[in-house]
């Protein structure tokens, strides 16, 4: 299967890739995550992200802090069962790994959902794309974490199959499944960051 | 071990249209690139050549307003993305595995992806030309001209979805051969044995990959507010145009030296062979090469030096960039001393470096003056810059890749381009050149604004244009020499010896052109310059060919995925409908791709 | 060959000395020159500019000369061998402080220079608001309560400061012997301030330089800088309100032009002259389109490209994107009068405009 040669290093080249690929994803969050920032004062028209009063009228804010904070963790779990996928697949633990792999996905599929939920009940609320800065800005960061999230889950349900089909842990399928596991905790750090940011911060 | 699905290629296929479209091989992806990069460069020439003839006297009418703001764009869209950027990728993409003493790439598959991913981007930006609706805003794009409300048509939806498709392409180039580089090399090739050209490209790979995705999210955010009425740069809706020029440029200036340094590893490796001794201050050229990348992510916002910057910014953002200067300045020093007390051998290619060498230096120069924010106010977007930019990226960039050309070409294609046409090219274009571009010096110290499709009489501006439209035929002129040159060369007998030149680099050890699998026996590596270690110490290398070459077979999938991507781009210029189709195509040809065979 | 190549070098090497000097004679007269400064603001960057100059000068031949030297020298002769050395590192340390003290050298004064070019206007400024629009400069005095287009006249020897905005897409505000450019960016308000050192007949020539569309080369402007007495008397003239029409072409013109409705246009919307312009004392009060008022006292029309004269009104009425690509009913630019209007009327309206002194 693997395309690489030889390695002088000793790293696999695949692993390799993805390492670097993922300093170059940083840097595509980090350009989201910049943009989300400098509208986050320059919000002129409802509905605001938290609650606000302007000219004397209340506007009820958006961000449900506690329901979030939920799927954040939700968000945390699956990366805890990736790690423990991982060590399934390096100590040839293949029921082990194929049970955490399933939560794994199974957290990421929830967390997806959770995104649904929460884009739909911003719709519902009047946020849209184009209505102001914050629906702008929100909505294509953390939408754009969604596709990662969900491209992960793909790719996690892809090496499930590929264990049923083989019904044995080569050891490309271990390899493959530790890589893997960098995208989708990296993936869930980019989470952490932007959840401080959209929710924990003050606006 | 799998079913593969039934578009697996089953048999090799050395030649025929078939071995191009499925070759994951990376010197015929070499020349690919090289082909689509001269013949993009031609045209965007030839659009060059048309703006100079609109210039040549006030109040020029060959060409309309729209017409000419349209030329503009797309002769730099097309140099930079699908000219200078390609013919280095042609080097790079021949150069580096032999250089490392590798059988290819580390990724051969994802290789031909994204030459393919290039050339749909290429294809589809260009095509804007046919449905008469190129971009018309500059290649920098400043937001909000480039808002519907302004820029109505679709014009500004090829440019975002083009250079989308573009930046896939060059991101996962770019991660390929940074693996490559780190772990492709052969034995004893350790990091500071590695050719400068090799250095180079490793440094323009991470620029390209810590740059890129910051233009994506920008060309992202243009294309939601045309198409889905955002307002990230639009000031009527709470947006700010200035946060698409520090996208832009956060991204554009590390772009610059992407399209510089490759030439200067060429002239790194040229320099060394002509003048018979090897490169000075190797390490100085290599920390200066690594030094100039990691400024040239800190000094972004000297673009924007007119734009209302605080005095604390200016002053920082001038600061690194005359800091670029100095190792700038060293490079220039260490290639002046690697011709001291050399024998140095005047042809083609060693002309052309020369010519960079003394071109570069005007850009340099002119660059560290307008580093300083109050000439930059006099100088910014004045034909001033234009002279700047062309003596970096003509006297610089292309003059390195043609020396490139003459050097190599024996190796990539057995034969040698014809020495006196390639002079008589050398001093078309180094005095074409210069009459073109110098005098663009005068015209901005003169006042006159860039971008302009006509100017006034009697502003002191038609001598020097003039002088600069015949510099530029000229220019054409050797172009067509130089085509010439390359069909003669196509049309002879291959005759050319493994190492012509007595050059020191591990290319030069294979045959001219090399086998397939690039050597017969993967070499080991005794010294930065092994060609020279084995001359000097007598040493011949093994030709007896390895048993067992495995060699990746050939794969339709990474066309296949490129394939899906364009549809999917169209899509983005149609109706999303398409793009879900190709959205498709991509999935079914990952899946082929992941199950095919490669062993 | 080699000799001749070197012939070559040195030929094109002198030509372009040549050239460089032949060159420097002509900047100093010509009319839109960046080396020919006339305000304070001006002569900071020229100071910083004629420095940097000469050092650029100076590396650039001694590079020259050392490219041109080393290819002559250690030119391939037979019988001599190469000689084989790798570095030195003395020489590596020269040569990296060598550029640090050239740019160390040009950024002293640099860094001087920034914030007194950023500095705040002194309080005795005169106020001068500039909006770019596409594609025309519309200039405001808001303490002397003047509103024009595309030309403006400035006293000797008082700061002006100017607010900078646009209501459409980025430009930029350039007068190159007055100073240096700065952009107009939509939603954000730029400053700029000069003081004017010499009062002349002849305008300092002002043009946009960031690129802004179609006709991003017909956006020019003109500032005049007058003696006090004469721009007293300027201000005078601006702030009277419109003068009725004398002739009787002009009656003609003017009761066609403050016609409120003059006619239906293509999408159906009721346009006249007075929709977007303003000629004060009268019922025109458009705010879209260039004051009026004074009209007939500017040396220019259609943004600083054409002569202010008869002709050049009537054929800029009847059809202004033959003069201006890109002007545009559709895009809320000038309609084609031709299109609603007789030749006769148009005239007429010329007439009346020409009175508008």
């Amino acid at each position: 299967m693997s395309e690489q040669a030889h390695s002088v290093t000793g790293i696999d080249s695949r692993k390799l890739l993805m390492w670097i690929f993922l300093a170059s994803d940083c840097l595509f969050f980090g350009a989201l995550i910049s943009t989300y920032m400098i509208f986050k004062g320059n919000i002129n028209n409802p509905p605001y992200p938290t609650d606000r009063i302007v000219n004397g009228e209340f506007f009820h804010g958006l961000l449900n802090i506690p329901l979030t904070s939920a799927s954040t963790f939700v968000l945390l779990m699956s990366s805890v069962a990736m790690v423990l996928a991982v060590y399934g697949a390096q100590n040839n633990n293949l029921k082990m790994m194929k049970g955490w792999l399933i939560s794994t996905i199974g957290l990421g599929i929830f967390f997806l959902l959770f995104q649904v939920y929460e884009f739909r009940h911003f719709l519902h609320e009047g946020l849209g794309i184009s209505t102001n800065q914050f629906g702008a800005s929100f909505y294509l960061m953390t939408g754009f974490h969604g596709v990662h999230v969900g491209i992960g889950v793909i790719i996690l349900i892809s090496l499930l199959f590929g264990t049923f089909r083989r019904n044995s842990l080569g050891p490309d399928t271990g390899f493959h499944i530790e890589t893997a596991g960098l995208y989708w905790h990296f993936v869930d750090i980019v989470w952490i960051v932007i959840f401080t940011l959209v929710y924990l911060m003050p606006y | 071990m799998t079913t593969a699905l039934p578009l697996a290629v089953k048999e090799e296929t050395n030649s025929g249209i078939w071995s191009w479209l499925t070759t994951v091989d990376h010197k015929k992806i070499g020349t690919m690139y090289g082909v689509s990069g001269v013949v993009f460069f031609i045209i965007a020439g030839f659009e060059a050549l048309l703006i100079r003839t609109q210039l040549a006297v006030p109040n020029g009418t060959i060409i309309d307003a729209d017409t000419y703001n349209q030329l503009f764009t797309m002769h730099a869209l097309m140099m930079i993305f699908l000219g200078v950027m390609p013919m280095g990728a042609a080097f790079f993409n021949w150069l580096v595995p032999l250089m490392i003493g590798a059988r290819d790439v580390a990724f051969p598959r994802l290789n031909a992806f994204s030459f393919w991913t290039f050339l749909s981007g290429a294809l589809l930006l260009t095509s804007s030309w046919i449905f008469g609706d190129a971009p018309d805003v500059g290649w920098f794009a400043y937001a909000p001209l480039t808002e519907k409300a302004y820029t109505v048509g679709q014009a500004m939806d090829f440019y975002a979805v083009g250079l989308l498709l573009l930046g896939v392409a060059s991101t996962v180039a770019s991660l390929n051969f940074v693996v490559t580089i780190i772990n492709m090399r052969a034995p004893g090739m350790s990091w500071f044995r590695m050719p400068v050209f090799v250095w180079m490209i490793f440094v323009v790979a991470w620029l390209l990959i810590l740059s890129l995705p910051v233009l994506t999210i920008g060309l992202v955010q243009i294309y939601f507010d045309r198409n889905f009425d955002t307002n990230f740069f639009n000031p009527m809706g709470g947006g700010d145009p200035l946060l698409w020029q520090h996208l832009f440029w956060i991204f554009g200036h590390p772009e610059v030296y992407v399209l510089i340094l490759p030439s200067m590893g060429i002239v790194s490796e040229v320099l060394p062979t002509f003048s018979r001794k090897p490169i000075f201050g190797y390490s100085a050229i290599v920390f200066a090469g690594l030094s100039i990348a990691v400024l040239g992510f800190a000094v972004w916002s000297h673009h924007m030096f007119t734009t209302g910057l605080g005095p604390v910014p200016s002053i920082v953002f001038s600061a690194s960039t005359m800091a670029i200067g100095v190792p700038t300045g060293v490079k220039i020093f260490n290639w002046l001393a690697t011709m001291w007390g050399g024998s140095i051998r005047f042809n083609s290619a060693s002309m052309f470096s020369i010519g960079f060498l003394a071109l570069f230096t005007i850009g340099g120069i002119s660059g560290v003056m307008h580093a300083s924010p109050p000439i930059d106010t006099q100088q910014q977007d004045t034909y001033f810059i234009v002279a700047h930019i062309h003596y970096v990226l003509f006297g610089g960039a292309v003059f390195g890749i043609f020396s490139g050309f003459y050097y190599w070409w024996p190796k990539f294609f057995g034969r040698f381009l014809d020495e006196k046409l390639g002079q008589i090219h050398f001093w078309l274009f180094f005095i074409g050149m210069n009459l073109t571009f110098f005098p663009m010096h005068f015209l901005g110290v003169q006042g006159m604004p860039r971008r302009i499709y006509r100017y006034d009489a009697d502003l002191g501006w038609e001598t020097w244009n003039i002088v600069a439209t015949l510099g530029s035929y000229l220019l054409g002129v050797g172009m067509l020499v130089f085509l010439y040159a390359v069909w003669k060369a196509y049309k002879s007998e291959p005759d050319a010896p493994d190492n012509p030149w007595d050059a020191p680099t591990l290319e030069w050890a294979t045959s001219s052109p090399p086998p397939e699998h690039d050597f017969d026996v993967v070499p080991v590596v005794e010294a930065r310059d092994p060609l020279w270690y084995d001359r000097d110490n007598n040493i011949t290398r093994e030709k007896t060919k390895d048993e067992h070459i495995h060699l990746p077979p050939p794969s339709y999938y990474p066309l296949l995925i490129s394939i899906g991507l364009l549809v999917g781009g169209i899509g983005m210029l149609t109706t999303l409908m398409i793009s879900a189709l190709g959205v498709l195509l991509v999935f079914y040809a990952i899946w082929g791709w992941v199950l095919e065979p490669t062993s | 060959m080699l000799s001749i190549m070197k012939r070559k070098t040195v030929f094109s090497f002198s030509a372009i000395i040549g050239i460089f000097l032949s060159a420097c004679s002509s900047w100093q007269t010509d009319p839109q020159t960046t080396v020919n400064p006339k305000s304070d603001m001006a002569y900071l960057i020229q100071d910083v500019y004629v420095l940097v100059s000469w050092l650029a000068l100076i590396v650039f031949v001694v590079i020259m000369f050392a490219i041109v030297y080393i290819s002559w020298k250690f030119r391939e002769r037979p019988g001599v061998e190469a000689q084989q050395f790798h570095g030195d590192t003395r020489l590596e340390i020269i040569w990296t402080l060598i550029p640090i003290l050239i740019v160390v050298t040009i950024f002293i004064p640099t860094a001087n220079a920034i914030p007194k070019m950023k500095s705040d206007p002194p309080a005795n400024a005169l106020q001068i608001d500039v909006v770019g629009k596409q594609w025309w400069f519309e200039f405001k005095y808001p303490e002397l309560n003047i509103t024009t287009a595309n030309e403006i006249h400035i006293p000797v020897n008082t700061p002006v400061a100017f607010n900078l905005e646009s209501t459409d897409v980025i430009h930029a505000f350039w007068i190159p012997q007055l100073g240096g450019k700065v952009d107009m960016v939509p939603g954000h308000s730029n400053k700029m301030w000069f003081t004017p050192t010499e009062a002349r007949k002849e305008a300092y020539l002002g043009q946009c330089t960031e690129f802004c569309g179609t006709s991003h080369a017909n956006m020019l402007f003109r500032v005049f800088v007058d003696e006090q007495d004469d721009f007293n008397q300027w201000v005078n003239d601006q702030q009277s309100v419109a003068i009725p029409a004398q002739s009787e072409l002009a009656k003609q013109g003017e009761a066609l032009l403050l016609n409120n409705v003059a006619f239906i246009s293509e999408n159906g919307s009721a346009v006249g002259c007075v929709t977007c312009h303003k000629i004060e004392g009268t019922t025109a009060m458009g705010m879209l389109a260039p004051n009026l008022t004074h009209i007939a006292s500017r040396s220019t029309i259609a943004a600083g490209v054409f002569e202010n004269n008869k002709e050049n009104l009537i054929k800029w009425i009847s059809n202004p994107s033959k003069m201006k690509p890109g002007v545009s009913e559709r895009t809320g630019g000038m309609p084609m009068y031709e299109n609603y209007l007789s030749e006769e009327q148009i005239e007429s309206i010329v007439a009346y405009l020409m009175e508008l002194q």
